[in-house]
This record gives structure tokens, sequence and C-alpha cells, in this order.
């Protein structure tokens, strides 16, 4: 495929910029709003477009076990899911995380039931958040289909081996028809070479994974997770700063949008970011000292950035899509909160919920959240969280 | 006995896979069974395992008993696993990223493993067709976390979860025929195997690895800690499985059925034999041994007959 810019469905362009990565296994189970991901790259495993083994598994369970078989040997490996689907593979996806196989899911997050909803928010992947995956959330399909080729590099380099998911808003995402400029195969190739993997399954090196720990190993071999995600941080820099050399589309684990002169910033996670900017756009119109934060890189977490993007703002408004029941508020403040804990300059943090199972956040959703916000924090009351738009 | 292509010691492969210095319980017929699996695989196999006492007892961190690559994942995913394995080394070798070379693809699972927790991977790797070999070590029961019973725990045996007791037999329901089922997927080999017939089991391990597609090989594997017998009279019981036709050793090769293996009159024994120097199976009546016989007589003569008809 040659350098082209085209309207293209979200899903259409992740199995493109799958078939470019040139990938040799993709073991998938469908699932709603991942399915067109999946379809299109049957098709283009069938029409011969791209060599790889398509899987077509009995069940999630079975996708992330059939990846980490062809991960263990070395095999370049994708998979797509959502919602129940990550719920059933969740065991298998932990554990992909702690044997350090490399692979690649677009994970069109879903909401989790009950009851059965098929629409988007991060319930599914908060469920998985401390798995010991490279998290990337992108916000369109640009950023997604870039994000294909840079979560490749990132888990497969030797220094990181990790698994990686590119986080996509289903539906509001995966089904939008947006132009995507597609890099050419030669650019990808150089980008990410074939991957080549140390102590691969082999007969001519027999390894042994997945050994049995007792307790006199176990704490260290989580010490060990612990720093090879902590280590992966740097690598996912360069991968990213490769990117930009080579397309001039950079990304950074924070951005911010209006947000260097802002007094309060909204923080928000995937899609929502582009709905956020333009409603920023309107109230720096009316005088508002508002910006935006953005969370692009979700674990590892990027504490300094973070820090150095909010430390003497005076509130945050943060926007979560799960809820952890009986906890303290969404997952992402919760985080930031604890991020931000007894820091010289630290903004108060005020936490909504909003757009739960694809429930929509309009502009004037947003406008609404980013003004109230600002009155609870000036009114000192920021504990827990709102439920954003829950009717009465 | 059918005739087999290694009938004398002396022509075993005399390379192990499986090293020594493991920590299977003495009289452990699993440990046996894998030994003599990997001695008809040799080197150039990739083996993928279950959870349970073979991944334990083989694979403690930072030892290990394996000498072919190997790997252990979770519980119920084997099967998955090495047809993950199966595709990943089939479409580097395709497209030229690794040299090509002829691989047995082989998971491996308890009984648990491959009749309950494992059963839907097992029966969708199998399904798909990949080039590979499953096998089950059946032990009949989870005997890794203390012997409670599985779908493959037979009629009458008493286990920790299925204890035999005033209003119980023990084990109240039949052993699931995971050999049945697994020739019911129309896959091309299909095998029950017992390493007290090692050369019997040597010759249907060689077979699965030279049939192209999936293969499945169910082999008892006698456990004396579970099955309440002394260390030492493992390869007995197997023996008297077979010759009581309690498990008979046979092989569907397409849809096929032939015995491999017919106890002779001579050799032929009643089930209160195998039964009855059993802990699992000491609480168990003369009438409920005459109906365990009557059962077992039944479904050899079904066996014998599927393998005469075809």
């Amino acid at each position: 495929m040659g350098k082209v810019r085209k309207g293209v469905e979200v899903s259409i362009a992740i199995a493109d910029a799958v078939a470019q990565a040139d990938v040799d296994v993709i073991a998938a189970y469908p699932i709603t709003p991942q399915t067109h991901i999946v379809e299109h790259l049957s098709e283009i495993v069938a029409n011969g477009e791209l060599d790889a083994e398509f899987v077509p598994v009995d069940s999630e369970h079975s996708a992330m076990s059939v990846c980490c078989g062809s991960a263990a040997v070395g095999a370049r490996t994708f998979t797509s899911t959502s919602s129940q689907g990550l719920a059933l593979m969740s065991e298998i996806f932990f554990i992909a995380a702690a044997m350090r196989l490399p692979m690649v899911m677009a994970l069109a997050n879903r909401s989790l039931s009950s009851p059965l909803s098929i629409w988007n928010d991060h319930s599914d992947v908060m469920m998985v958040r401390d798995a010991g995956w490279i998290c990337i959330f992108v916000e369109n399909g640009q950023e997604t289909y870039d994000n294909i080729f840079c979560a490749f590099r990132m888990s497969e380099n030797p220094e990181v081996m990790l698994p990686v998911a590119v986080n996509l808003d289903g539906f509001i995402l995966t089904h939008m028809i947006e132009p995507v400029e597609y890099e050419d195969d030669e650019l990808i190739r150089k980008y990410l070479p074939a991957f080549k993997m140390k102590n691969a399954l082999h007969p001519d090196n027999p390894v042994s994974m997945g050994c049995f720990g007792m307790p006199e190993i176990y704490t260290e071999t989580q010490m060990n997770r612990e720093v090879g995600v902590r280590n992966s941080y740097p690598h996912i820099l360069k991968a990213w700063e490769e990117w930009a050399r080579l397309t001039g589309r950079q990304y950074r684990p924070i951005e911010t949008y209006r947000a260097d002169d802002a007094e309060y910033c909204i923080v928000t996670m995937g899609s929502y970011g582009e709905t956020a900017m333009e409603v920023v756009d309107a109230l720096r119109d009316e005088g508002e000292k508002v910006g935006v934060v953005k969370i692009r890189l979700w674990r590892p977490f990027p504490l300094d950035e973070f820090r150095s993007a909010v430390l003497g703002k005076r509130h945050l408004v943060v926007v979560d899509r799960a809820i952890t029941f009986g906890g303290q508020g969404g997952p992402v403040a919760t985080d930031l909160r604890s991020a931000l804990y007894k820091k010289d300059g630290a903004p108060t943090i005020v936490n909504y919920v909003a757009g739960l199972a694809g429930r929509d956040v309009s502009r004037k959703d947003f406008r609404n959240i980013i003004l109230e916000g600002k009155k609870k924090a000036e009114a000192g009351d920021t504990e827990g969280f709102t439920l954003y738009g829950l009717r009465g | 006995m059918a005739k087999t292509s290694v009938s004398s010691p002396k022509n075993v492969e005399r390379a192990e896979y499986f090293a020594p210095g493991h920590r299977a319980c003495q009289g452990c017929a699993e440990a046996l069974a894998v030994r003599l699996v990997l001695k008809a695989l040799g080197k150039d196999t990739i083996v993928a395992m279950a959870t349970g006492c073979m991944e334990i007892i083989s694979s403690p961190l930072p030892l290990t008993s394996w000498r072919v690559p190997w790997i252990h994942n979770a519980f119920e995913n084997p099967a998955a696993v090495i047809s993950g394995c199966e595709a990943g080394m089939k479409a580097m070798m395709r497209k030229g990223k690794l040299p090509a070379k002829k691989i047995n693809f082989v998971g491996m699972g308890g009984d648990g493993a491959t009749a309950d927790i494992g059963f839907g991977p097992l029966s969708g790797a199998l399904e798909r067709g990949h080039d590979m070999i499953y096998i089950c070590y059946d032990n009949e029961a989870y005997m890794n976390t203390g012997i409670q019973r599985s779908s493959s725990t037979p009629y009458g045996a008493s286990t920790t979860t299925s204890p035999a007791g005033k209003k119980s037999i023990g084990q109240h329901t039949q052993k699931k025929n995971m050999v049945e089922i697994c020739a019911a997927h129309g896959i091309p080999y299909v095998a029950t195997a017992c390493p007290s017939f090692p050369f019997d089991l040597l010759e249907k391990v060689k077979k699965a690895s030279e049939t192209p597609g999936p293969a499945y090989i169910h082999i008892l594997s006698v456990c004396p800690t579970g099955w309440r017998i002394q260390p030492a009279d493992a390869i007995k019981y197997g023996r008297l499985a077979v010759n009581s036709c309690v498990f008979p050793l046979y092989e569907v090769v397409d849809g096929k059925h032939r015995l491999t293996y017919k106890p002779s009159e001579k050799k032929l024994i009643p089930v209160s034999e195998y039964l009855g120097g059993q802990g699992r199976f000491r609480h168990l009546t003369d009438k409920d041994i005459e109906q365990i016989q009557a059962a077992t007589t039944r479904t050899y003569e079904r066996l014998l007959r599927l393998s005469e008809q075809e």
C-alpha cells in the first residue's frame, strides 16, 4: 500500500494497519463492537492480502490462549475484543503480561453486564487495569491507525516484551468513518521490521515457560513484572518519537490543550478529548481560563508528566467512564487524587462519571460538567463523584 | 497384541526428554507416561501443558524437567495454547521467517483439564483442524488438589468430593467417554493407551505424530496416591484395568475402531480383580461390583462389534 488519505471506518483502518504490520497470527472471537475489525481481517486473509493464520476460536478465553501460544513461538500476534469478551479472557490476559508475551490488542471499549449493553464506556478495561499490559487510549481514526504500529514496536522491543492494548471507544470510534492518512508499506517495514524473539519456543533451544512459583520466589517474580512495566516507559516514548520522525505525528503520554495558562482543566481519556477541546474553545471565548488534559498512556501511568501538566492549576474536573463501586470515585480520578496527594500546588479534583454504556455526552453536557465542576471545586465539594445526567 | 514397531526394551529411544529429579509421588504412572510419550515424539516437539500434577512436579522455578520446549499457561487452555504455537510456526515457516521443519505440537492435560474445565478449548482446537496432538493423562480425579471427583472419575469411586457414605455409593455418574467424544469430531486419529503397555503406547504416539491434523490420545495413568494402592502396584493396576476391559486399548483411525489389544481368555479377568485392591472402591458391595461388571461387559462388547464391523 502506498501513502494515501482516505475516508474509512476506523475498524477497517485498524484491520488495514494489522495487515500492513505483516501480522502472523490473528485469534479472535466475535463480539460487538469489535466485529468489523475481525471481519475485515478475515477478509484480508481470505483474499491473500495478508499471509497470516486467522484462528477463529471457540471463545475469548481461547483467543487469548492462542495468542499466548503464538507469541511464545515468536509470531507477530494480534487480537481484538470488548467487554464480556475481555472479562472471559481476563484470566489469560493477566498471564500474557506476566509471561512477557508480546502482542497487540485493539480493545473496543464497551460496558460490562449486567444489564447487558453493547455500548461504550471504560468499565471493561478498568477491570484489567492492574494486569501489567501497556494501555494506550486513542481519540480518533488517525490515532488508532498510527498506534497499532506504535503498539507493535513497543511490545516487541526486547527491553519491553509486554502486551499492549490500544483502547478505542466502541461505536463512537470503531464505527466512525473518518479521514485517515495511510502510510506506505516501506515506511511501515522500516518502522516495524520482522519480529525476532529471543528465547521463543523452538526445539533448537528448548526453554520452559510458565513455571510454577513457590512462595520463596513468587514475590521476586512480581517485582520483576513491576520493574518490567516501569522500564517500558522510556521505550514507549521512543516508539512514539520515532513514529513522529517518520510521519510528523507525535504522541505523548499526557497531552494538553490550551492548558498552559489555564486556571483549571478538564481531564479526559479516549474520544471525549475531542469534544472537550471544542467546548474549551467556546468557553475560552467567554473568558473562562480552562484547558484540557488528556491521558493517552494509562499504564504505565506517566506520573511525572501528569504532575508537571497540572501542578499549579486550581482545579481539575476529571471525567471518568466507569464506576469503582463502593470506592471513592471513578478509577481515573482515584488514581489522579493519589498522584497529587500532598504535592505542593496540587489542584483539587472534582470527579464526574459520565457517558456510561454509550449515553451521549454532548457539548452542552461538557459545558455543564466543566462549569458545575468548577463551582463544586470552589465550594470545596470535592469528595467522591457525581454520576452526571442521572435521571431522578 | 497387535504387532508394534518397537517390541523390545532395547529398541526404545534411549534419550530422556523428561528429566529425572522431578517431584512426582512414588509409583506415579503419569510421570512414566510422559517419559514414554516424549521418547516416542523425540526432540522436535513443543509441549503446552495444563495446570495440574505434572506441571507442579516438573517445573518448580527455577528448575525444569523438560528437555523439549515447554509452556504452561493455565488450567483449561493447553489445547488452545498449542494451537496458537502451531498457527504461529506454520505462518512463520510459510512466510520464510523460520526454516521449515516438522515439529510435533503437543497439548497435555489431566482428566480435569481435558474432560471438565478445558473441554471447550479442546473441542475448538480439534474442530479447527490444527496439526497437533492432545494427550489426556487420565488418573480419574483432581489428584493435584487432593483427589476431588472429575467427570472422568469412574462410577463407584470414593473421592474427597464424591465420598462414599450411608446414602451414597461415591461417584454416582458414569465416566465421561472422552475418546468417543473426540472421535465424534471426525479427527483422523484417536487412541487409548496405558504405560503398563509401553510398546502399544509408543506406537500410538508415533502414529499420532505421523498423522497430519489433530490427534487425541487418552492415557490411563494409574495414581497410587488417589487410588489408594501401593506405589509398587501402579503398573499392575494398569494391566488389570486393561485385562478386565475396564480400559480397553484401541484406536479410531479415520473413524474406524480397532482394538490394539484383546485380552486372551487366559488373561481376561473380572472387574472385581481390578476394583478389589483399590481403596477408592473398597466400600463397594458384591451387588455394586456385579453392576459394574455388567456395564463394563456391555461397553466392551460394543467396542468389539465396532472393531469387527469396521
